[in-house]
């Protein structure tokens, strides 16, 4: 579904992406983490062709979205739900216009029809709509943002995939376990693939069965948990050092049935 | 070295700049032609730009015309001819103090704002989250910005002048001691073709400069809220010494185009 064919990507005179290569397949739930500043939501970044590399290829289903125009890459983001860091909400449009953005942008539907899907959306991800469907995002909690951003998402495209960028940081546990929740719901349920990035490893392990590990740009990792657990590398160990209790510890089971 | 170091790499970031805003500004201004057209975004923001600024516009004019007024009134009754008082207003008002005046204005207040709004929506990822929906964020939130200061400086600079020449009426009257009907004759006088061609030439141009820098500068902010911040000031900054470096330009150029209309 996904496939990175080494990959090069650069800000500028700073190189951020160097030579990575994988291959992420349908209903796969994929985690991407590293630490701070090591490339992980430029990834996201270049699935969606925001931004394109210096060298190599990025396939979306088969196509290669550095090669496209704006055109045709909006074409492959319909099957591309993005869930952006903190949300990304709209500030300046209420709960409702903002999980109905897409379809007032690019459809004929009248705004009250827009209105009745987007209030099903935001039932749909847990939320209650009578309550804040009228609010501005600055007044909801950060997990009602992330899961209004979620419902915005669903919403705008048909998604085969889901990318979440950091969803559960900054969140209290509740609202964490709130959002995997969701995240694992949707893959589970609906079969969306999902590829989330976050540095937290414990709602890594509880969202996702394959890992990746990236450090200074470079994939140093990939595989299942038990194989992270028993990574030799010392890039990875370094890393998983302060979260070795969680890695080990924590079992995929921790937060639901996925 | 370092001082030679210093100036080439300046001299890059200028030409890689002024490149970079030569391409976005192409960018917007293909974004007037063409679909969709964002007509609720254009009418808010014509009312925000224009009836945002009126009250600054309308205390400039008055209080500038005033100031000229007086000062020139003093100058000219040392000659004798205070009864000239409307036609340099008028000529001083019309082509260069209404328009500059009114472009630094709306270069402080607007371009501050859009740069601002722009740059805070960049940095909450609003931009991207609006392009990853198909949606050209050019299209969406710098052409409105456009067509409003295009209509409304204009129209504001227009509401300036007017203020600024009656501003000086007051002056006229009440301290240089100018009759109404000498005043408002020789200000009519010089309200010729050529004058007021220059006086609404101008605005368009800043309408322009304040629109591209201020939604350049927003759309390339970096660096979160410090980042913003320096943009704003940026933003600023460079509208506010175009429009003077411009007005110049547009009064050399268009004084030897139309020189037989003034």
């Amino acid at each position: 579904m996904i496939e990175f064919r080494g990959v090069d990507f650069s800000y500028e005179d700073r190189p951020v992406i160097k030579n990575v290569s994988f291959q992420i397949e349908e209903r796969e739930s994929v985690v991407i983490m590293g630490p701070s500043g090591s490339g992980k939501s430029t990834i996201l970044r270049l699935i969606l062709g925001l931004e394109c590399p210096q060298k190599g290829d990025i396939l979306v289903d088969g196509q290669n979205i550095c090669r496209m125009k704006d055109r045709e890459k909006q074409e492959i983001r319909k099957k591309i739900g993005m869930v952006f860091q903190d949300g990304a909400l709209f500030d300046s449009l209420s709960v409702w216009e903002n999980v109905g953005y897409y379809l007032l942008e690019h459809t004929a539907m009248s705004a009250e029809n827009v209105g009745r899907k987007a209030v099903e959306m935001l039932g749909f991800v847990g939320l209650d709509a009578d309550e804040i469907q009228d609010k501005l995002p600055e007044q909801l909690s950060g997990g009602m943002q992330r899961r209004v951003a979620i419902g915005r998402a669903l919403l705008s495209t048909d998604p085969k995939v889901m990318l979440y960028d950091e969803p559960t940081t900054g969140l209290d546990p509740q609202a964490t376990e709130n959002v995997i929740n969701l995240i694992n719901m949707l893959h589970s349920q609906k079969s969306i693939s999902s590829i989330v990035v976050t540095h937290q490893i414990a709602d890594a392990i509880a969202m996702a069965n394959r890992f990746i590990v990236f450090i200074d740009g470079e994939i140093v990792f990939d595989g299942s948990l038990e194989q992270l657990r028993d990574c030799q590398d010392p890039g990875v160990q370094s890393f998983l050092a302060p979260f070795r209790e969680a890695v080990t510890g924590v079992t995929d089971k921790k937060f639901v049935d996925r | 070295m370092p001082i030679f170091r210093l100036i080439n790499d300046w001299l890059k970031h200028f030409a890689n700049e002024s490149q970079n805003l030569f391409y976005f500004s192409l960018k917007m201004l293909r974004g007037i032609w063409g679909r969709p057209l964002y007509l609720l975004e254009t009418r808010e923001q014509m009312y925000l730009i224009g009836i945002g600024s009126l009250y600054l516009v309308v205390l400039t004019g008055i209080f500038a015309g005033q100031g000229f007024a007086l000062a020139f009134s003093v100058e000219l009754a040392d000659f004798g001819a205070k009864n000239y008082l409307g036609r340099i207003m008028s000529i001083s008002i019309v082509r260069e103090l209404g328009p500059v005046l009114t472009g630094l204005m709306i270069a402080a207040r607007v371009a501050a704002g859009i740069t601002a709004e722009i740059g805070a929506m960049k940095s909450s990822n609003q931009i991207d989250a609006m392009t990853a929906f198909g949606i050209d964020p050019i299209r969406k939130i710098a052409v409105p910005r456009l067509i409003s200061l295009i209509i409304m400086v204009p129209a504001l600079t227009v509401i300036c002048d007017t203020i600024a020449i009656f501003g000086g009426y007051i002056i006229a009257l009440f301290i240089a001691h100018v009759t109404t009907t000498m005043y408002w004759s020789a200000v009519k006088e010089r309200l010729i073709f050529g004058n007021i061609f220059i006086g609404l030439v101008k605005p368009v141009v800043f309408s322009l400069v304040i629109a591209f820098v201020s939604c350049y500068k927003g759309f390339r902010s970096e660096g979160g809220t410090k980042g913003v911040g320096r943009a704003t000031t940026e933003s600023v900054v460079l509208s506010s010494i175009t429009i003077l470096v411009v007005n110049f330009f547009i009064t050399k150029v268009v004084f030897s185009l139309i020189k037989g209309y003034l």
